[in-house]
Formats: C-alpha cells, structure tokens, sequence
C-alpha cells in the first residue's frame, strides 16, 4: 500500500492532468483504512450516547444500536430524569465549584509565586524554586493517607473547600514552574521601567506580568479546569456527602446493569462539559497533557 | 530622574536606597508573594509525604513500630503481588503500543488531505475523563451479546460461521438415546427396514417450541424403509419417559441422519409438523438413526470480558483507546518538523517507502517517541480511575494495581493505613526515577 501511494505521488508530479484522479485513487485504502478506524475510535462513546437515550423498559434488552430502528425508541426521559434526581442536579453544582475554585486559586497563589522566583531578589531564591520544582516527583497518593486524618481534625473533611485546596496544593509544582519560565521571558527593561516609575511590585504583577503571562495562564487553566473536572480519587477519598459527578456515578456502579438509565445520561453529561473546553481550546491542552506527566 | 520615590518597593538595583532598610523592609513583599504557595505546599505535600513514610513503618493501629513489615506484606500477600504484576504488566504493554499506535496514525495522516476528521475522533477520548472513558467499556464489555458492542459485534460472526440449532438445550428422554449434543444424538436400537423409530427428547422450553409443532404422532411402519419420530417427550405432569403420549408435540424440521453399522450416513430427512420422519428404499442391514451436533449448536454467549482472566488486557484495551490519540497527535507534530528535503533525498536515492520509514523517519522521531514514551510510563505507573471504573467488584483482586491497591487498602474497606502507607511509598520510588528523566528532559527544553 505504501508503494502504491509512493507510485500515486510520483506519477502525481510528471502528469498534472489525470495525475489527480490516480494520486486520489492510489490513497483511496489509506482513506478507506482511516475512515474505518475513526469509526471504530468513536463507536464507544456513541454507543454511551445511544444507550442514554434508551427507554428505561428497553434497557438490559436491546442494545443501543437498535435505538436508530423504526418505530425509534429513542427518548430523552432518562435526562429528564437525572435533571430533577436532586443528588445528580447537585453533584453537577458541586463539580462545576470544585472545577472553577481548583483552577482559580492555583493560577493566582502560581502567579505570585512565579513572579518572586522570577523577578524578586532573596537569598536562596533558585535553591527555593528547584526544592519546589522537586515536588513534582510526590504522586497525590503520598498525600492521601496523613490529609485524610487532617481534614478530619480541621473539619476540612467533605467539604468543597477541602477539595479545592488539595487540587490548588498538587497543582503548584508544576504551575510555578511553567509560570516562572514564561514570567522570566518578559524582557527586564518592561520591568525596570515601571519599578523606576514608582509603581509598587502588586502593581507590577496586575498591571504587567498577568497581562502578559495571559497565554502561559490560559494553557494552565484549561488543563487545570480539565484536570480537576475529571478527578475522582482525590473526591472519592475526601467527600462523602459532597460528591462531584464522577463519584455520584461512582457510587451507583456496584449495580451497574440495574442503574444503567441513570449512569449512562450523568456520564454522558459529565464528559460533554469537558469535551466543549477541550475542542474550544485544543492546542493549549496537548501542551498541558505533555507537561502533565509530571503531576 | 527627577524625583526619588520612597516606598519600599523602590528600585533594588542601580541607585543605592537612601538609608539601609529593615527585614520586613526589604523582603516583605517577597514574603507576601510566596507565602500561600509555600504554605499550601508544605501543609498538603511535604507534611503528608515525611508522614506517609514514617507512617508505613508502623502496624494497622499506628501505635506499633513495626520496621519493614508492611513492606514485607506488600510482597507477600497475594492480592499485592498481583497488583504489582499487573503494574509491571501494564509498564511492558501499554506505554509501547500507545506509542506504536500513534506513530501508525500519525504517518497515515500525513499522506492525506482531510485528517482533522480522523483526528478529532481519535483525539476526543483525551478529553472525557478516565472515569467516564471507565463506565463507556464497561458497557463495551458487557457479557450479554444482546447488550454489550463487543460481544454483539462477535457475535454476528460467529452465527455466520456456526449458526446456533434449533434445539440447543435439549437432552435425551431415556436412556435408549446417547451421544452429547456436541456430538450429536444417537438412538441406540438398531433399525432395519420396517422399524419405529422414537427419538424422545426433553429439555426444550415451552416458549422455544417451534409454533408449527402439532400433537406427535407415532408413525405407521414402512416396508423397505424406516420411519419415526422425534417428540418433545414432556407434557404437564410429566408423563412416560420414551412413551409418545396425548399432549406430546412433535418436533418440526430437525434434521435426522440415517447412519450404517460402520457410522457412515447414508441418509438424511427432516421431520414434519408432527415430528415424523421417513427413509424409504433402505437396503437390507442395521441401521442407527441419529439427529447431528449442529441441531443441538449452542447460540454464542459471549465472552465474559470482565472476568477474571481477560480483565487486566480488557482494561489495557480501553486505556490504549484512550491515549492512542496523544501519542498521534504529538508524534504528528514531529513528523511535521521533519525536513521534507531529507525524505525526498531518500525516495531519489531509490529508498523505498519502507525503508524511508525506518531509516529515516523512525530515528529523526526517536526524540518525539521518547517523550511519548516516558509520559505514558508515568501516568501508566498510577493509573488507577480506568480501573476501579471498569473492573466490577468481583474482578477487583484481578485488575488490581498498585495505586487501587494503596486506595482500596486504605480506604476501600480495609483500611490499614500502615499497609496503605508502604504501598504509596513504594508506588513514590518507582514514580521518581521516570520523574526525574522527564524534568530533566523539561529544564534542557525549558
């Protein structure tokens, strides 16, 4: 196959006239193959959207490739139904808070952060920022344990509050860093000028590094906002009663087949959010993912 | 310059300050930007992490200095050890395929027009968490071919191959019928020209009978040939096994095979609404008659993916559909920066595509796959939602990996915190020295 296109393209290139048609034709199983493959990479996701729409009585009967037969059995009562089930409804409200806090609070404590290591003189300030930078390497499981005896001495235990801080904690490390190479790239004289102008280092920071560090922020907080949205262990372990959606549909899987008119159309809910920031804003998010790694 | 400023946030460098400042002076400010950073970061990293270490060194109860124990534990119990195999076995998989994977994608779609298409399909699971992409297989997987994508999907080949019988649970009456219903059902009195013979099977539910069967009749016998019957011998109450009675169907349209002393067939016919059959112009000699395996071929089941054996692959499945689509994207963005001069050197020289591929493409990506590479043993090393979302509880011991291990052994019901602690720091000393290449790889590009 790959010979036969390798001939299409060349032929492609000494005969403009038909060479189209025969260059289209040498690709047509590279298309054929491609196309393929893109079916089956979203098969999956539909088939958690077709069964969603499933009637209750049809569910554990019919698979969801029949919900496109005539006469249809395609139906939006299970969303109806999870949109007045109060623990859905809620779990929504708490993932959207816990999501929005988790994102807000690291970016700003980053930012300041990042501009002292970057632009402030102390004793110790790169040795500071490496011994930050090496936090990287404690997976959120090291944490679990000894923060779950805390939260409960601190009354931090399932509460929105106690989420947030612990993904505001694990999200620094690698904030700071990337926010500090960006911060370190805004040419010093930008900065000299306005410290010579009396402006005090806060003003510096609001009026100059963010609005700068505006593109290196944005990367930050779509992975973030992505990161926490989509968490589970880190509620499953410190909300009982306060559940974002992943743990709300957590909890109903030990029957899964009974409960599959509920989980289906809250899973689904829960992964279009995402999926709207995420092809919004798609090239800031591979370069978050490849940073990831090291959360 | 015309006029000095006097606020402490006055130049630092360049003129001199007008008098020697204080402490808080000169570094409040530096104070009052890295404080909640440090804060959060020794309350919720350092702190946990020294006490998580010192933690694993004691018993369930914390009271009980018990040194390496849990340690030991963690290599001795079953359940652990087949976490950490099934950890290693992801580590040897995963990280290889998703890059393999992505490298194939990746070179498709840069020989056509109209990719984004592709892309986005593959790409899109990257943004659904690994939560959600958990409970998407899980119904992927379900056993039952009527409900489950991958089972239904083998399931249409299979009936294509091995259509499932008419009679598929069904089993002898009496003991005048042997044979398996894998191997077919014999009657075992021999025939010869002029028999009856009656095959009574039982076995068959009311609601499987075939809509056309009428009351069973015990056929007339027929010189130079052989008759017979095949009936549900079952009737409410039970009845005489082996006996047709009133109230007994007939077994329509099953194929029955007339076979030889040597076993050979040498006829077959089907039987009628009333379950009888006919073989005229037989030959002198004894005769079986026998109904064949295919009559009795089970209808696919599916096959249990979520068991205990195919479990850790089924969810390594689901993880690869998840990742394939990073690995394309980033290893795209190499193979984009490849000089298309030096490719086109290659094809003059009379390389072939292949060859172009492997000695040229492969080792100026090597970088790219690398970084592919490292970030998938990363997050493979702790993956953990996929898991718990997929695995059903009774598969749990079978799934498990370190990272569920640490959870469920700390949280999920056990809740031995000492145990639970030496499983994180185990999991920390093989994250660190993967960690280390990737920040050391990030501060030669930072």
């Amino acid at each position: 196959m790959t010979s036969a296109t390798a001939t299409a393209e060349r032929d492609a290139a000494a005969e403009p006239s038909s060479a189209r048609i025969v260059a289209f034709l040498g690709k047509t199983p590279v298309y054929l193959l491609l196309g393929f493959i893109g079916f089956l990479w979203l098969v999956p996701t539909l088939g958690l959207f077709f069964t969603s729409l499933l009637e209750p009585s049809q569910i554990g009967r019919t698979g969801w490739w029949n919900v496109l037969s005539s006469p249809s059995i395609a139906t939006f009562d299970n969303y109806n139904a999870i949109f007045h089930n109060h623990a859905i409804t809620s779990a929504i409200w708490t993932t959207v808070l816990i999501s929005l806090g988790g994102t807000i609070l690291p970016i700003i404590v980053a930012a300041l952060a990042a501009y002292a290591f970057a632009w402030l003189e102390f004793p110790g300030r790169d040795w500071l920022f490496l011994l930050v930078v090496a936090l990287l390497v404690v997976p959120i499981q090291m944490a679990l344990i000894p923060m779950f005896s805390l939260y409960n001495d601190l009354g931090l235990f399932d509460t929105i509050l106690g989420l947030v801080l612990f993904h505001t904690a694990f999200a620094l490390p690698f904030a700071i860093f990337l926010l500090r190479n960006f911060f370190i790239g805004i040419p010093r004289d930008l900065l000299e000028a306005a410290r010579i102008d009396g402006a005090s280092e806060m003003r510096i920071f609001l009026r100059l590094i963010l609005p700068l560090g505006l593109p290196a922020i944005a990367s930050l907080a779509i992975f973030q906002f992505l990161w926490v949205w989509n968490d589970l262990l880190v509620a499953l372990t410190f909300g009982r009663n306060t559940q974002p959606i992943t743990v709300a549909i957590f909890s109903q899987m030990r029957q899964f087949s009974a409960n599959i008119e509920l989980i289906a159309p809250a899973a689904f809910i829960s992964l279009a959010i995402p999926l709207v920031v995420f092809f919004a804003f798609q090239r800031y998010f591979v370069q978050g993912l490849l940073a990831g790694s090291v959360k | 310059m015309t006029e000095m400023t006097t606020t402490v946030e006055a130049p630092e460098r360049g003129l001199p300050p007008a008098r020697e400042p204080g402490l808080w002076q000169r570094y409040g400010i530096v104070v009052i930007f890295l404080a909640p950073a440090l804060v959060l970061l020794g309350v919720w990293i350092v702190y946990p992490t020294i006490s998580t270490i010192h933690r694993s060194f004691y018993d369930r109860s914390g009271d009980n200095f018990i040194g390496l124990d849990n340690y030991r534990t963690l290599f001795s119990d079953a359940t652990l050890r087949k976490a950490i195999e099934n950890n290693l076995l992801w580590l040897l998989v995963v990280p290889a395929f998703v890059t393999a994977i992505g490298l194939v994608f990746a070179v498709l779609i840069e020989r056509i027009r109209f990719s984004v298409a592709f892309k986005v399909a593959v790409f899109m699971p990257m943004a659904i968490s690994l939560f959600a992409a958990g409970v998407i297989w899980r119904l992927m997987y379900e056993k039952d071919p009527d409900q489950g994508t991958v089972n239904a999907t083998i399931a249409v080949v299979h009936n294509r191959v091995q259509p499932s019988g008419k009679l598929p649970n069904a089993l002898p009456s009496t003991e005048t019928v042997t044979g398996s219903t894998k191997g077919g059902l014999t009657l075992n009195t021999p025939l010869q020209p002029g028999s009856v013979a009656q095959i009574g099977l039982t076995g068959i539910l009311e609601s499987s009978m075939p809509p056309n069967a009428v009351q069973a009749v015990v056929p007339e016998p027929l010189a130079g040939g052989i008759t017979g019957v095949v009936w549900r011998d079952f009737k409410p109450g039970g009845g005489t096994p082996g006996k047709v009675e009133q109230g007994e169907l007939g077994l329509p349209n099953v194929t029955v095979e007339l076979r030889d002393d040597g076993g050979r067939r040498v006829g077959t016919t089907k039987t009628e609404d009333n379950g009888t059959f006919a073989f005229d112009d037989v030959q002198a000699g004894t005769y079986r008659a026998a109904i064949a395996s295919d009559t009795f071929a089970k209808p696919f089941d599916g096959i249990s993916w979520l068991g205990a054996s195919l479990i850790t692959p089924s969810i390594m499945m689901a993880y690869i559909w998840v990742w394939a689509g990073f690995a394309m994207v980033v290893i795209a963005a190499g193979l984009a920066a490849i000089p298309r001069d030096l490719l086109e050197a290659a094809r003059t020289d009379g390389a072939s595509e292949w060859a172009v591929f492997r000695r040229v493409t492969v080792p100026l990506l090597a970088p790219v796959l690398t970084v592919v590479f490292i970030t998938m043993l990363i997050y493979v090393l702790k993956v953990f939602d996929i898991v718990i979302s997929i695995a059903p509880g009774s598969s749990q011991d079978d799934a498990n990996v370190i990272a569920l291990a640490m959870w469920r052994t700390s949280f999920g019901g056990v809740n031995d915190f000492g145990l639970g602690a030496a499983i994180a720091v185990f999991l920390f000393l093989l994250v660190i020295p993967i960690l280390l290449l990737n920040i050391r790889r990030f501060r030669r590009e930072a």
